[in-house]
This record gives structure tokens, sequence and C-alpha cells, in this order.
């Protein structure tokens, strides 16, 4: 009995360990975005990204506060949080996906992997399919994720006014720039 | 008995390793700041109607107000239904921080200037955080019209001001509903008997109910609670809609208050509701950003 017993509690331990390295994660991840229009440029950053990056099975998430975004403008902000993305009915932007080529990836070696990025981007309350590529560096026990890809604002059902429309982007970029440090335990 | 024992412990271990394999969007939303962030837009404008709202201008930017208030409607066909007469306050805003707030404004009635500082103490988080945003108000305002000739010049300059001091307490219920109120005290160096009251106290009160994201009903009313002039005047009521189209808002206003200053709208009311001496008018305000933030 004695010697199963510990086994088991062994098991569970490494166990334990594996899933704890396994997982990276921020909460301060860096995601902005630009607006390239012909009336003015509109840019916004938010510091307060949270992220979590599953290196066993290369799940990918990220939750995104969106009134944390901030622009030059103070009432661009305000416009944005409430004609734009109502965030008061949807406080948070998310993104549930996969870094397909997770194991090309080697942590135990300083260096930059080419990698692709698939998942449902979540805006405003509607769903859209991303398919990306981003590099994913390792640099001393840490992750440095960067990636950039488009949205429009139709695709999440962002009306914007005619009165506005050369104010505003047609195609909006965002920038994704997030440093991972190893999780510790099953929280944040 | 031996074997029960496995059985508990293989239980344990596969319970852990589920918790272990949560869903992990679950656990980065449980832990992102969206639940204690800051609310915003409580109001579209400084102004809810006469008077001020809980909303300063960010730092750098500069609001330029006009307000337009036209004889009341029930000055009949003659006067086109007060049309024919106006009373105007020009006034600047302008925002030291995205907090502190300083303004000016020019009245034509009693040919009044007048100069403000707001400052948003408190504001409003998401969730269990800070339920109301405060915002404290102080004015003075001159009166610069020629005292009359049979007067005799027996009038000091201090006898031309008049100042204001308001807790303005404001909470976003949702997206739509935001409510005020708005303790107010005004006083007056110099008033027109010995019957009036130089400190009157106030509570407004009002609020905002979207009707779209651009457009919003607006009511506002200042209870007067200082005894003589609650007999001898009205507390004021405005009604009013905000439009707001980018940098612009506009508020169409109808009130039974004429001025555009505290010192008028709070305690100085004649007009009756019920008589129609309704005052149609507006504000409209446009902002600059002269300088926007360096860093961001």
């Amino acid at each position: 009995m004695k010697p199963l017993l510990l086994l088991l509690f062994l098991l569970l331990w490494t166990q334990a360990q594996v899933l704890a390295q396994a997982r990276y994660a921020t909460k301060t991840g860096h995601i902005w975005f630009f607006s390239d229009a012909p009336l003015e440029d509109i840019e916004a950053h938010n510091h307060k990204v949270v992220s979590i990056l599953d290196m066993s099975s290369g799940e990918l998430v990220f939750s995104v506060p969106m009134n944390e975004f901030q622009f030059r403008k103070k009432l661009m902000q305000t416009h944005f949080n409430e004609n734009y993305v109502e965030s008061d009915k949807y406080p948070k932007a998310s993104f549930k996906g996969k870094v397909v080529n997770i194991k090309e990836v080697n942590l135990q070696q300083n260096a930059a992997y080419k990698v692709r990025v698939q998942g449902v981007l979540n805006i405003h309350g509607r769903n859209k399919d991303i398919d990306t590529v981003g590099v994913l560096e390792v640099k001393d026990g840490r992750l440095l994720g960067k990636s950039t890809f488009s949205v429009t604002p139709q695709e999440f059902d962002i009306r914007i006014p005619r009165l506005v429309r050369n104010n505003i982007a047609r195609r909006i970029d965002i920038y994704v720039d997030i440093t991972y440090e190893p999780l510790k335990g099953n929280s944040l | 008995m031996r074997k029960r024992y496995v059985l508990i412990i293989l239980c344990c271990l596969a319970l852990h390793t589920a918790k272990a394999q949560d869903d992990l969007l679950q656990l980065a939303e449980s832990s992102d700041s969206a639940a204690t962030g800051l609310v915003t837009g409580t109001f579209k404008a400084t102004r809810l109607a006469n008077g001020h709202s809980v909303e300063t201008n960010g730092a750098g930017v500069l609001l330029f107000l006009i307000s337009h208030r036209f004889g009341t409607l029930n000055s009949g066909a003659y006067e086109f239904f007060g049309l024919d007469q106006a009373t105007i306050r020009l006034g600047l805003e302008y925002g030291l921080t995205d907090r502190l707030n300083v303004g000016i404004g020019r009245s034509s009635l009693e040919k009044t200037y007048d100069g403000f500082l707001k400052y948003k103490l408190l504001q409003q988080r998401q969730g269990m955080g800070m339920p109301v945003t405060l915002t404290l108000f102080t004015s003075a305002a001159i009166r610069t019209l020629d005292w009359p000739q049979e007067s005799g010049g027996n009038f000091d300059s201090k006898h031309r001001f008049s100042y204001t001091y308001q807790a303005l307490l404001a909470r976003k219920f949702t997206e739509r509903l935001s409510l005020q109120l708005s303790p107010t005290l005004v006083h007056r160096n110099l008033v027109p008997t010995r019957h009036d009251d130089t400190d009157v106290y106030a509570l407004g009160a009002g609020g905002r109910f979207k009707i779209t994201k651009h457009t919003s009903f607006n009511a506002e009313y200042y209870y007067l609670l200082s005894s003589h002039t609650r007999e001898d005047f009205r507390n004021a009521l405005s009604l009013g809609f905000d439009i707001e189209t980018g940098g612009h808002v506009f508020q169409l206003i109808f009130t039974n208050a004429q001025g555009m200053v505290e010192k008028f709208f709070v305690p100085q009311n004649t007009g009756y509701w019920s008589d129609g001496d309704i005052y149609f008018g507006f504000n409209i305000s446009r902002v600059f950003d002269l300088k926007g933030k360096e860093k961001w």
C-alpha cells in the first residue's frame, strides 16, 4: 500500500508542476489600434490586457477591458465607449484560439519563432474567425508575443454614422504586444 | 478497504487535473479589470439644462458654450411667442486637468460676468467600487448693469457680487439612466428688499434618459429651501433634449428660468409653468482640443 500511495502523490505533484510550467500569462499586456482616415488618425492604447498561453496545448486566450483604451483626446475615448463599442453593454473583448504550431517553440532556447494563430475574436458581442501570424520569442524564461492584424467595424456590427465616415478608417489595424511570465499556481 | 482508499485518491487526482484544465478564457476574464473600471459618460454635456452636471472637460480641452433663452411662450403672437426677445450667455470652459475646470461667461441679463471653478473629486467605478461621481462647483457673478439713477450712488462694488456653491452628486445607473442631486447655496451681497434672503439654499435634482446613442431627454428641478425666497419665487423646472454630434452638443430647453447663471435660475424665478411662463432656449457647445495628451 505504501509504495502505491507514494507513487500517487508523486504523480499528483509532477502533474501539478507540469501544468504550472506549461502556462504563461500576463495582466498587463499591451494592445493598441490605429485608424488612418482622411480627416484624422486615431490611436488608442490598452495596457490592461489579460492573456494566457498554454504551451502544452497551444491554447491562447485574451480578455480586453474596453474602457481601458486610452485615447489622446478624452472626448474620443468617451465616444468610443458610448457610441461605438458600447462598453456598458459589452465591457470586454475576448479572443479564444490556438497557436497552431506550438510544438515548434522550444522553451529551453532563446529564439524567435514564427507562429500561426487561429481562433475567434469577440468584440461588441459579435464573433469573427481570425487566422493570422505572429512572432513568439523565448527570452530568459519569458515569452514575448507580437502580432498585427486588421478588422473592420462592420464585421462587429459597429455602425459608423455618415457624418464621421471620413474620420474613421475602413480597416483598423490592431497591434498585440504581450510579455508572458510563467504562471505559478492556478490563478493570475 | 484498501481499494476504497486508492479509489478516493484517484478521484482526488482526477478532480485536480480537471480543475487545472479549467476554461482558460474564464480564468482570463475573471482577472481582468473590466469589473472595476471608471464609469464615463454620465452626461453628454457639462450642463444638465441650466445647472452644471458632474461632467468636466478633459485636460487641454476648451469648450465654447453659447446659451440662449427666448421670451416666454405665453407672450403671444405679437411677440412671436417669445422669439422676438432673447437673452444670451457666451461662455468658455477649459480643462486644466481631467478633473479641474475653469470657466468664464458673460450674460446679457443684467450685463453679468461670471467665473467658475469645478473639481471632480470622486469618479464612479464599475461594480462594487465608488458608487457615485462627486463634483464640487463654485462660481462668482458680477452684475455690471449701471445702478438706477434714483439710487443716489449708495452702492459699493461689493454689492455687485454674488456667489454659488454646489456639491454635484451623480450616478450612472444604467447605460441610459443617470441621476444627479445638486445641493446649492447662493449668496448675494445685495438683495432688493430687507425681506429677501441673502443666503438661498436649494436642492437641485435631475437626470437624463438616453433615447438613442446620440440623443437624451433631460430634466432638472431646483427646489428652494430658504423660507422667504420660497414664498416669493418659483422653483425652476427645466426639460430638455441633448443631441450630440461629434464635438458639438445641442441642448434644446424649456424652462421657467430666464437666466443662465446660478444666481438667476435658482433664487429669482417668477414664472409658472402652468401659466405658460416658459422660456424656450438652447445651449450649443463646441469643444476644441488645444493640446491633447502627449503620452497616452
